[in-house]
């Protein structure tokens, strides 16, 4: 699997997706630059974390009509398969690629924590090594993780099956209106969702940062192992 | 000339920042205040000398990057 991560002024979690995919393929991943205008050839494209652009005017806005991006629609529209984590995800709903939008954190702070993830469905390159149900710990770091659509957009999303992991209880649970377990307030606790292929998944939380029990865990790995089966070592 | 792009929450999406200001500004006993919502407002400096063209490239600039569609609405205005 040839990986190439998407790096923009602002981004800070290119490294820590770096060493997830490298534990997992072997190999480094390219880091590409936003004002590129050409892409290697590559089996996923990782938008990561961080603030590119510094956030200003909404989170990935700027960066959605980057360069690159436009080569990263192309990719999109040719079945190609791409991550996008945190500020990632931002960028995704901001270019259009994924619906919906990530609003301010509904208690306005700035949330670094630990959560609960269940996925809603297994039969996908990104959650393949769970079971449906699943539910695994990730980190999530962010000040916009609040997704949001309206209410036809989340009715498809729902009816077919393309949200991918909700926030929830270790026990599986999911209470939107529990702050606890939905912290940044998302509709439907929705914390990632795919496109209609099913090759696109933006999420908020980092799988990336428990890779490896140094980090506490390897909760996140799945993720990343998954890929590998999906599209090749 | 200088077009003011002005930019709000779409009506019934929440606003948690001006939830917080309404808030704030109950506890300094404006009590008369109900629901407040915060936006944005942008300047643009246009090259550009008829209102209405200047107008209609604010309103393009908005819709390709100053306001997200999918959760805010925009109003175009050319204040000079």
């Amino acid at each position: 699997m040839k990986a190439g991560i998407v790096v923009f002024p602002g981004t800070n979690r290119e490294r820590d997706m770096a060493i997830a995919l490298k534990r997992v393929t072997g190999q480094a991943p390219a880091m590409l630059w936003h004002r590129d205008t050409t892409l290697p050839k590559l089996d996923l494209i990782v938008l990561p974390g961080g603030f590119s652009h510094g956030d200003y005017l909404r989170c990935g806005a700027m960066a959605a009509h980057a360069p690159l991006m436009a080569e990263v629609r192309a990719f999109a529209a040719a079945g190609g398969h791409i991550l996008g984590v945190c500020n990632g995800f931002q960028i995704l709903t901001e270019a259009q690629i994924l619906p919906g939008a990530l609003l301010r954190n509904a208690n306005l702070r700035f949330l670094s924590q630990d959560c609960h993830l269940r996925v809603e469905r297994a039969d996908t390159a990104f959650t393949r090594l769970w079971a449906k149900g699943d539910v695994f710990r990730t980190p999530m770091a962010h000040g916009d993780g609040n997704y949001v659509a309206d209410p036809a957009t989340i009715e498809r999303l729902e009816g077919e099956g393309r949200v991918a992991f909700r926030y929830a209880r270790p026990d599986g649970t999911v209470a939107a209106d529990d702050q606890a377990h939905n912290p940044n307030g998302s509709l439907n606790a929705i914390a990632g969702v795919f496109s209609e292929n099913l090759r696109i998944c933006g999420m908020m939380p980092h799988p990336e940062d428990l890779v490896d029990p140094l980090m506490g865990g390897e909760d996140g790995k799945p993720l990343f192992a998954g890929l590998v089966e999906a599209l090749g070592r | 000339m200088k077009v003011r792009v002005t930019v709000m929450l779409k009506d019934g999406v929440l606003d948690p920042q001006g939830k917080a200001i309404a808030h704030a500004l109950h506890v300094l006993d404006f009590g008369s205040v109900g629901e407040v919502r915060a936006g944005r407002v942008i300047e643009l400096e246009i090259a550009e000398t008829d209102a209405d063209k200047a107008r209609a490239q604010g309103d393009a600039m908005a819709r390709a990057l100053l306001a997200n569609l999918v959760i805010e609405d925009f109003t175009v205005e050319v204040v000079a």
